[in-house]
């Protein structure tokens, strides 16, 4: 059923139920996004997608990418407060990530010149899940993860070891928006590639291949001490 | 791992995935902490992602994925027992097991960590051990509640 809803003035008929952002694009506006992309189910994490809506005579604040459309909803995308508030998201990421290329050209089209936040490091990670959820949604094999909370959050195979279901066909490579995963040949065996974020490697060896100083390695010893132990009593 | 007995939890929990946090928490009953097997195991019975068994697993800070002592001593610092001198405690504590936080005996009796509420605030400063409470601990009586905890099996 097609219902009519208000976009910046504009009246667009639009399924009921779809996500705002549908609308708008029917209507030929763009609201920015990072965490976004039509293949994939909507997260609603970066909240750089925020809109102002009136829906029965309330006026609030909602991201677009997951928020359905209802018959006489009134939308806004370019409010003095939305400005406001993805000014404030932008510098906060920017905080985070100072080196990526896209995030400062959205800078730029908002006309922010420096964050006004303390440099956090140098991570290049904004944990949009893209990447995720693109292993899991399109590739389906889940070989990379969300793990830890709050600031420790970070993109990871499961027991940072060696994905043993990765395919190495490089989707998160390029759905990343900020390019922090990079795809390089394996110094091994040339024919498999790894896919790296930052120092942190989402394939191979956690410990960059030194073996004397590897947990797992200690184990593997140690148990085999104890079969030679055992061996020889006997 | 114990095979029959997470399978009997899995079991237990019909196999739902709604129910994966219940089942992890009684996995990690078992040995006290949860092995990467037993994750492997249940992923792969309960036909689940290991990797989003792996983003709960490091959620929530009750799961251990680290071989934890037989007693946790769970050391709240929390604001009332803070201002009650929770820190000093900690410190005490600190010094008679010689472990930092986080970390766990070398004869795996004890774990230490600390906690931001354990929701007893009247009875501040706060410590649970295993699953016993106790309050108003003060640097002096540390060694006192410690000691029966120290030697052998459950007490």
């Amino acid at each position: 059923m097609k219902v009519p809803i208000t976009i910046d003035g504009q009246m667009v008929q639009i399924d009921q139920r779809v996500p705002i952002i549908d609308a708008a694009k029917k209507a030929g506006i763009v609201i920015p996004t990072l965490c976004y992309h039509e293949a994939l189910k909507p997260y609603g994490s970066c909240r750089l997608c925020m809109v102002e809506i009136i829906m029965n005579k309330q006026r609030r604040l909602v991201t677009a990418c997951n928020f359905p459309v209802e018959g006489g909803m009134e939308v806004f995308t370019d409010t003095a407060k939305l400005r406001h508030i993805r000014k404030m998201i932008i510098e906060l990421l920017l905080a985070r990530c100072p080196d990526v290329p896209s995030l400062h050209t959205m800078a730029k089209q908002m006309g922010i010149k420096s964050s006004r936040f303390k440099k956090q490091g140098a991570a290049e990670c904004i944990l949009c899940g893209l990447c995720v959820r693109f292993c899991e949604e399109v590739v389906g094999v889940s070989a990379i993860g969300l793990a830890n909370r709050g600031i420790d959050r970070e993109v990871a195979t499961p027991f940072k070891v060696a994905s043993d279901v990765c395919i190495g066909c490089g989707s998160c490579t390029y759905i990343c928006p900020t390019g922090c995963i990079e795809m390089l040949p394996d110094e091994k065996t040339p024919q498999m590639r790894r896919m790296n974020i930052g120092k942190h490697s989402l394939n191979p060896c956690i410990n960059d291949f030194n073996c004397e100083t590897c947990p797992v390695e200690k184990e593997f010893f140690e148990d085999m001490r104890l079969v030679v132990a055992e061996f020889r009593s006997n | 791992m114990n095979i029959e007995r997470v399978d009997h939890i899995l079991e237990k929990h019909e196999y739902k995935h709604s129910a994966i946090i219940s089942i992890m928490q009684d996995a990690q009953g078992i040995e006290n902490y949860l092995s990467e097997d037993t994750l492997r195991y249940i992923s792969e019975k309960m036909e689940l992602k290991l990797t989003r068994i792996f983003d709960i697993a490091t959620f929530y800070k009750t799961f251990s994925l680290v071989p934890r002592g037989r007693h946790t001593i769970r050391v709240c610092c929390g604001t009332a027992c803070h201002l009650g001198g929770a820190v000093k405690n900690l410190e005490q504590i600190q010094r008679k097991i010689h472990i930092q936080e986080g970390e766990t005996t070398d004869d795996r009796m004890f774990s230490l960590e600390t906690v931001n509420c354990l929701g007893a605030c009247a009875l501040a400063p706060v410590m649970v051990i295993s699953e016993d409470y106790y309050d108003a601990v003060n640097p002096g009586n540390i060694e006192e509640i410690l000691s029966p905890y120290r030697s052998g099996p459950e007490v």
